[in-house]
């Protein structure tokens, strides 16, 4: 009877199992397979190191990899905090509350690459939105996406304000599953506000904050369409990330071999940050 | 698993081939790729329904593909898959890379008749520059494009200048980009005098400034670069000088992208720009405006661009000679004059331009003409072996020095170190 169960469960595990295999983990391994054994487009030419050595020496690695912590550090914890503010605001009782949710909500339904090709405008330095706004008050305007100085937090703003709605979903929710019983309780205590969010409210959002920053930092390394359209990397690397450097080694210098290289260090860091986010910050969290 | 999945792949490919073979038709596959706007992919619908309404026996799927490096990055992956298209439009410079792959065959292979021979011979030389390599002729030119300079003379008059005297050389560029160049009181420019795009393509439009200078790029094997020669050195730092020094162009790096409508909304006076862009302008354009030559330094010059026809090594022989006519029939004069007013593209051999159709379409709008003229000065686009990452250097020395991070001779002589370093392999 409990094989018969057991053989149930598998069939029904199956499908995804099947699937997973053939687009996850069969690539994974042929991707660290050919990392060791290719040279530029040929596979199979032997062991070699010479990718990973030509890595430690390629300084537009070092410099993509450290556009891509920064790029990271930045957007990450700015959308989050702005999307638990936002949440926050839209969950009290304000006037056209729906009609708010819905305003923060439209960057996420839009695809990345046509908002990209509306911020193109925007950032453009003659007849763009921003330098006319800076005009209307007598600044200099700038070269958002041509200066290198800037054009990766030029990059970084339009992905904060992409994310931040799509993220603040996810803690509207939370804080409607939060109990109405917990804050009379505390106004009883005669908690003051900022003690309220403190004490009840964050720490019941932190389930839902691990999963956003889960999302958040794999978004950060994982989503680079709008680099297509914006900079393709540029000025001179300023903007580029590790995914699109995979893409152009990989597609545009047909080097699959060393785009490989490039991958597996991908899915390290992948791989170290979901560990440290389910191994370390899990611990703090509290379930109910 | 992966071998029964080929199988089955070459089960249902011979089936097809052997289907073919009874009904005695040809198929063919070809990709092409749309690099500007307008509605292109209609145009060669209609010049390849054409070509199978006089060939009953081919059959062609013509499949869009995207921009220039989608569409080769399609074409190399359809051949790999085992189900390869049969010919492409592909960029003209891919040409080394497609070869160090083996992946296509010369035309001299298909054109053996007397007829054949005079039609290789039948395209503008500069446009066959950089589809031939030792010898041979890899690439018929198709969608072919030069660099223009696009100029409003609307804002010529205004700044009392000659609409009918567009610059000739870099002094009178400077100059002229001075009249034209306006500031509000804070000091923002409310008009450019002049602006030459340095994302998407910066090698491009840098080649047109060296050559100008006197000095070509690479050689002609694509084995080496010359990015650190003095004249180069100086084609760079008079580019970084037009913001920097003379402020008749923003400073940093302009974008390609957004340039024609910076041209359009008279944001800047003057663009260079690809000559594919010419019948959008003419369409979009409320002012009037001209289109000239690029200035001269020591000589004209503009690198040609775009794109060439290929054949895949990955076909039978019948194949091949369909392909042969279907490049053929594309290219033909009435073709290359049709494909020419629809897009601004040149039409590809002098035969085109003795056309009634493109005759009188020049006779009333002069500016179609000016890339054709502008190929007497015209050199090779730049290309080598490892073409895309040479190619990268050479941009991200560029943007780097426009953009004030190096000097041009520092970024130029880096550039030049790297490129030399991955070319050494392919010299013989």
């Amino acid at each position: 009877m409990i094989r018969h169960q057991q053989i149930y469960a598998w069939l029904l595990l199956l499908p995804a199992l099947a699937l997973l295999t053939a687009f996850t983990y069969v690539p994974t391994i042929t991707t660290i397979w050919d990392s060791f054994t290719g040279t530029g487009m040929q596979a199979h030419t032997g062991f070699t190191l010479d990718n990973y050595r030509f890595l430690v020496e390629d300084d537009v690695f070092w410099q993509v990899l450290g556009n891509n912590l920064e790029y990271a550090a930045v957007t990450v914890p700015v959308s989050v905090a702005l999307a638990m503010a936002m949440a926050l605001w839209v969950n009290g009782k304000v006037r056209g509350q729906s009609a708010l949710r819905l305003a923060y909500f439209t960057p996420t339904i839009l695809p990345m690459i046509s908002v990209a090709n509306i911020w193109l405008f925007f950032y453009t330095p003659e007849i763009g939105l921003f330098n006319t706004l800076l005009g209307w008050f007598g600044l200099k305007g700038l070269n958002w996406l041509g200066d290198p100085d800037l054009s990766l937090y030029s990059l970084m703003l339009m992905a904060v304000w992409k994310e931040a709605g799509f993220f603040m979903i996810f803690y509207l929710a939370a804080l409607q599953g939060i109990s109405p019983d917990l804050y009379q309780a505390a106004e009883l205590e005669g908690a003051s506000r900022w003690n309220r969010f403190r004490r009840v409210t964050f720490p019941l959002l932190m389930p839902t904050t691990l999963f956003v920053l889960i999302n958040a930092f794999l978004n950060a390394f994982k989503l680079v369409d709008h680099l297509f359209i914006l900079t393709k990397g540029g000025p001179n690397n300023a903007s580029n990330l590790l995914l699109y450097y995979i893409y152009e080694n990989a597609f545009s210098f047909f080097d699959t071999a060393y785009a490989a290289a490039l991958t597996v260090v991908l899915l390290v860091i992948l791989v170290v940050l979901a560990v440290i986010q389910f191994g370390v910050i899990e611990r703090r969290v509290h379930y109910r | 698993m992966l071998k029964s999945g080929k199988t089955s792949i070459i089960a249902a490919l011979l089936a097809t081939l052997l289907s073919g073979a009874v009904q005695a038709r040809t198929n063919l596959t070809m990709y092409y790729p749309v690099a500007v706007g307008g509605p292109l992919t209609s145009v060669v619908d209609s010049m390849v329904s054409d070509f199978e309404k006089q060939n009953p026996d081919i059959d062609v799927n013509a499949i869009y593909a995207g921009n220039y490096n989608d569409a080769r990055v399609k074409a190399l992956a359809a051949l790999e898959s085992g189900a390869p298209a049969q010919l492409a439009v592909m960029f003209s410079i891919d040409v080394h890379e497609l070869m160090d792959l083996g992946a296509i065959v010369p035309f001299d292979q298909m054109a053996q008749t007397p007829a054949d021979k005079v039609w290789l011979k039948s395209f503008y030389p500069a446009l066959m520059k950089n589809g031939q390599v030792d010898g041979k002729t890899w690439g018929i030119p198709f969608q072919r494009s030069t660099i223009v300079m696009y100029y409003n003379k609307d804002l010529f008059r205004a700044a009392g200048l000659d609409p009918d005297h567009p610059p000739a050389d870099w002094k009178e560029l400077v100059s002229m980009g001075k009249k034209l160049t306006h500031r509000d009181a804070t000091g923002n420019a409310s008009q450019w005098g002049l602006m030459i795009p340095s994302t998407g393509y910066p090698y491009w439009m840098f080649q047109a400034l060296a050559k100008q200078n006197g000095q070509v790029l690479m050689n002609q094997a694509g084995t080496e670069t010359y990015f650190d020669k003095p004249s180069v050195v100086e084609a760079l730092s008079f580019w970084k000088s037009m913001g920097s020094e003379y402020h008749i162009m923003p400073e940093g790096t302009i974008q390609w992208g957004t340039l024609r409508k910076n041209f359009l909304d008279q944001k800047t006076a003057i663009m260079w720009h690809s000559t594919g862009n010419l019948t959008a302008v003419k369409k979009e354009a409320n002012f009037d405006f001209g289109v000239a030559m690029l200035p001269a330094k020591k000589a004209l010059g503009s690198p040609t661009g775009g794109g060439n026809f290929y054949i895949f090594k990955q076909s039978t022989p019948e194949q091949r000679e369909a392909a042969f006519r279907l490049v053929k029939f594309m290219t033909s004069p009435e073709e290359a004059a049709k494909w020419s007013i629809a897009t601004g593209y040149m039409g590809a051999s002098p035969a085109a331009y003795q056309t009634s159709s493109l005759q009188d379409y020049v006779k009333d709008f002069p500016p179609a003409a000016v890339a054709r003229d502008q190929l007497k000065y015209a050199t090779a686009e730049l290309s080598t072996h490892q073409a895309g990452r040479v190619r990268k250097l050479l941009d991200d020395a560029i943007q780097a020095a426009l953009s004030g991070q190096e000097s041009p001779e520092a970024a130029l002589t880096s550039a030049q170190k790297r490129a030399s370093r991955i070319l050494r392999r392919y010299q013989r």
